[in-house]
């Protein structure tokens, strides 16, 4: 066990917060594993038959999630910044009709279609900012009144009615990478797709070799780096493999390209920008980043844009998949959005979280969701699963938050963690307590 | 005195924190009828004390063993010391704003009848306990629309209406104005003839002079002594000569200060309270500050200090009516927080944890928070420069943590204010205002403290100090403002000033001075 533990601190770090995302990614393969070996079992058939990690299986299941997903980034943004934002399914359905209609009523082309609903987005986004940043009402409230407010717009536009959409539009949620090239037996964009991913994992590992150096901190074995790159990259050629071996036609989906590289972008701005710093000190303590220099104001307007920004996208890339824009767009999307936030790791009270956090917890939800179904499980079932997940999700966070750790879904593995940090008596000078007894005496 | 019977006893009683020993081997006698005083310094141990014997700290989390009333007792909670008759009353008040003086009194010992809320028996025993504590309020009246003063009379009545045997009151005059704590004291001493006896921490000397019978003193979670007042002939050098075990003089690092010009200077400053409008918190004030000069800030509770530092650091407190700030020679307009960062003045707050520290961050991004423009290019951090500008402050100022990256949560009060101090150095000020800097925080702390402040000076930046403890301001200012009531009353140079003068210009308009 100790070896265990001693491999997984050499590997993805020694650091609480690298100590839960492992936790997470753990227990993601790990229910990804189960449900393939229950299908396959199902079918009476061997493990690699299993139904889960069929390339059409992860196809649609990229597809029909890519714009949960994209929600995911910016309500984990909303949230770190200690807010909640209940409108983004609404917001979704009125910018879908807006724009299918506008296609198909003033014959708008599709790439100006995209651009006008990206626009709507930032107009109902800077509505929603100006209530919660400028006049100070709680964004649970403002969002509250989103929700009714934009989904009734949605059928007041659309006369309740469903309006379809044109193929070019389509292709931003139900398209694929095209064929190209020789003909390999595989998608050629796909796989050039993953050799890129595959370089990137090298380059960023080296980089942070690079980092740690400059830092003057204990450089990582050469082995655990090779570990790292040889695991990563056996991931990435597996999954490019299947999505590239699909049915013909079929290959990486457009919708997920997209959120790839929303996913990239958004990690490096929340992670290694100064804007992105503002929204976490905006979110640990408001008083304190606004005695730092931080404006409030703008860092709290800026993230409920954002989310209707992404909203307005999440909407347009469903509406291409189902080929049409209907009255029930987006429902319940809110729900998932912070649902996957939370089992990701973000806390309730603002300030902690992150992109990749929201993503893995999102794809914990959608494998549940669609292992669940090939297994043949009812919707009621489902539901009542999920939110027992979320639930226990959040419960761990919490009674792992009193016990003075981190983490959601790395309790799960807790034998496998490393022990809770022990304050080194060194690290306290005397007359310290513990943070919670002032010491007033 | 010493006749009457042994109400508490404690004995041996140890309480260690991971890492720090707060209490060892701790005994305390508290007679039956009296007030028993317990004094120390910040972080000697007075509310750990206190804590244990309430069951804060419940019974196994210490060691050592506590008699009260003649039996051995165990308390898991503080529910079970309140029924046995010890109430605290912290210094934080425990009150709920916006519920009447009624409700407050009764919060969790509600009178019921048939399992409803007995309101109109609840009514008159509030009217009843309010007249014991001397208060001639409506019992319906809200605690929000009551003084601080009354408030605390409030919470005695509340500790009465739970049968109280033994009252410990943590600090009960430190928010209080003199004719308040006169009063309050009064009431004690009534208690007393009616044989409730009461335990106070207490940091004013001259009332415990006047009011205890007997006195411990920890020092660094030790009982150093217990004296009878009368009998043992204590004065205020006693008790101090106690506290601190040795003869006071080095407790501030010797400095030679080098001042030069005038560079920073606010001139008729006036501002009123963000929510009541006709309520002024800064009447026309107006100050400098040369370089290389450590200024202090001397005032009572409440007389406007930090409302003055806060509404001349880019307005973050009240709405602005009036004045100007000069520097360097020219007007300038701090309009908002990030106006004066950039105009080189940094704000160091008196509440650390509530509006000075993010307290989920790191060390390192807490050092950087406020001005990540000198580690970022184009609005991207660099994570090297980073690391190293923290790691720097963390060697110069002696950060106790192992590396940068543990949680500042973690970290000491003395350490947090460390981490405070060196996010404000990151911004290269010259003129830094800090507020409280050594509030709550050991003697040892206190000292490197007050070395960085001096060898902020010697930089030639200008220093403003704002601090509730005279002994503090006249060991490290070299002049000292005084101000009472939202006015700068006195401005004395910090060698000529001694606690009798500044505290007179502390409780008195110039005029009042002047007849």
């Amino acid at each position: 066990m100790s070896r265990f533990k001693d491999l997984q601190k050499n590997l993805f770090g020694g650091t609480t917060s690298n100590a839960r995302q492992f936790g997470m990614i753990f227990t993601l393969v790990a229910i990804v594993l189960l449900f393939q070996f229950l299908t396959a079992r199902n079918l009476g058939v061997g493990f690699g038959d299993g139904l889960t990690l069929r390339s059409d299986n992860l196809i649609a299941l990229f597809q029909q999630n890519s714009y949960i997903l994209i929600l995911a980034i910016g309500m984990l943004m909303v949230i770190v910044a200690g807010h909640i934002d209940l409108s983004v399914g609404s917001i979704a359905a009125l910018v879908g009709i807006l724009v299918a209609k506008s296609m198909a009523d003033w014959s708008l082309p599709w790439p100006a279609a995209i651009l006008l609903g990206l626009g709507c987005g930032a107009v109902i986004g800077a509505w929603q900012g100006f209530w919660v940043a400028y006049v100070g009402v709680p964004a649970f409230i403002v969002t509250l009144a989103g929700m009714l407010l934009f989904r009734g717009a949605n059928q007041f536009v659309g006369n309740a009615d469903t309006i379809p959409v044109p193929k070019g539009f389509q292709n931003i949620g139900a398209g694929f990478l095209p064929e190209i090239g020789p003909d390999t037996g595989y998608n050629n964009l796909t796989l050039l797709l993953g050799l890129a991913a595959c370089v990137a994992v090298v380059w960023r590992e080296l980089q942070a070799r690079r980092t740690r150096k400059e830092m003057d901190a204990e450089p990582t074995p050469m082995w655990v780096s090779g570990i790292r790159i040889a695991i990563m990259i056996a991931v990435l050629v597996f999954v490019t493999l299947r999505f590239a071996g699909g049915r013909v036609g079929t290959s990486f989906p457009i919708s997920g390209l997209i959120l790839v590289v929303l996913v990239i972008a958004y990690s490096f701005y929340t992670r290694n920008t100064a804007g992105g710093r503002y929204i976490y000190a905006v979110g640990g303590n408001s008083r304190a980043a606004e005695l730092s220099g931080v404006k409030l104001k703008r860092v709290n307007f800026f993230v409920m844009t954002n989310m209707s920004i992404l909203a307005a996208l999440a909407g347009m890339i469903f509406v291409a998949r189902s080929a049409a824009s209907g009255p029930q767009d987006g429902l319940n999307w809110e729900l998932d959005a912070i649902a996957a936030v939370f089992i990701g790791g973000a806390a309730v009270s603002g300030g902690i979280g992150t992109i990749s956090g929201s993503i893995v917890g999102g794809l914990v939800m959608a494998v549940l969701n669609n292992g669940l179904q090939l297994l043949g499980v009812g919707t009621d079932r489902v539901q009542i699963i999920k939110g027992l997940v979320l639930l226990l999700a959040v419960a761990l966070d919490v009674y792992n938050k009193s016990q003075g750790r981190f983490s959601v879904i790395g309790s799960i593995t807790r034998p496998f963690r490393r022990e809770a940090p022990a304050e080194p008596a060194s690290s306290l000078e005397a007359g310290s307590k513990p943070a919670k007894t002032t010491v007033a005496g | 005195m010493t006749t009457s019977p042994i109400l508490l006893e404690m004995r041996s009683i140890t309480k260690e924190f991971p890492g720090v020993k707060a209490l060892s081997d701790v005994n305390l006698v508290v007679r039956s009828g009296e007030i028993h005083a317990i004094c120390g310094e910040n972080g000697a141990g007075k509310s750990t004390l206190v804590k244990v014997l309430s069951g804060v700290y419940p019974h196994g989390s210490y060691s050592g063993e506590i008699s009260y009333q003649g039996s051995e007792i165990r308390f898991s909670d503080i529910r079970q010391s309140e029924r046995a008759g010890i109430v605290i009353i912290h210094q934080e008040l425990a009150l709920i704003p916006d519920m009447s003086i009624t409700e407050n009194v009764f919060l969790g010992n509600e009178p019921r009848k048939r399992g409803a809320i007995d309101w109109k028996s609840a009514q008159r025993q509030a009217r009843d306990l309010l007249a014991r504590v001397g208060l001639s309020e409506d019992p319906d009246t809200l605690i929000k629309d009551i003084g601080v003063g009354k408030q605390q009379l409030v919470e005695i009545a509340k500790a009465f209406a739970k049968d109280v045997k033994l009252l410990i009151l943590d600090e009960p005059t430190a928010a209080l104005n003199e004719t308040d704590s006169q009063h309050l004291l009064d009431l004690l001493r009534g208690f007393r003839e009616r044989g409730v006896t009461s335990i106070m921490i207490s940091h004013k000397l001259n009332e415990i002079e006047a009011i205890a019978d007997e006195i411990t003193i920890l020092r660094d979670g030790k009982a150093v002594e217990t004296l009878n007042i009368k009998r043992d002939g204590v004065d205020e050098d006693r008790i101090v000569r106690g506290m601190v075990g040795r003869e006071l003089g080095n407790r501030f690092p010797d400095h030679v200060p080098k001042i030069g010009e005038v560079f920073f200077e606010v001139r008729d400053w006036t501002v009123r309270h963000p929510i009541s409008a006709e309520r002024l918190v800064c009447k026309g004030e107006s100050f400098q500050v040369r370089h290389g000069e450590i200024v202090g800030f001397a005032g009572l509770m409440g007389a406007g200090r930090t409302e003055l530092a806060m509404s001349v650091f880019g307005r973050s407190y009240g709405v602005y009516l009036g004045g100007r700030i000069f520097k360097d020679g020219k007007e300038i307009q701090l309009k908002t927080v990030a106006d004066a960062i950039h105009h080189g003045m940094a704000y160091v707050s008196e509440d650390r944890k509530a509006i000075g520290l993010n307290l989920l961050d790191d060390i390192k991004a807490s050092t950087v928070a406020a001005k990540l423009s000198k580690i970022s290019k184009h609005g991207v951090l660099d994570e090297v420069a980073e690391h190293k500008a923290a790691e720097a402050y963390r060697r110069e100022l002696r950060i106790k943590a192992p590396t940068v990256d543990e949680g500042v949560s973690k970290l000491s009060g003395g350490n947090q204010q460390k981490v405070v101090l060196a996010k404000w150095m990151f911004t290269d000020p010259d003129l830094l205002i800090l507020d409280e800097p050594t509030r709550g925080i050991d003697v040892g702390a206190k000292y490197e403290i007050y070395g960085i402040i001096q060898r902020l000076a010697d930089q030639g930046k200008g220093v403003i100090v704002i601090s509730s403890e005279l002994p503090e301001l006249i060991g490290i200012c070299d002049r000292i403002y005084t101000v009472f009531e939202g006015q700068i009353t006195g401005d004395i140079a910090g060698r000529d000033a001694d606690p009798e003068t500044l505290m007179k210009q502390m409780t008195s308009t110039k005029k009042m001075q002047a007849r």
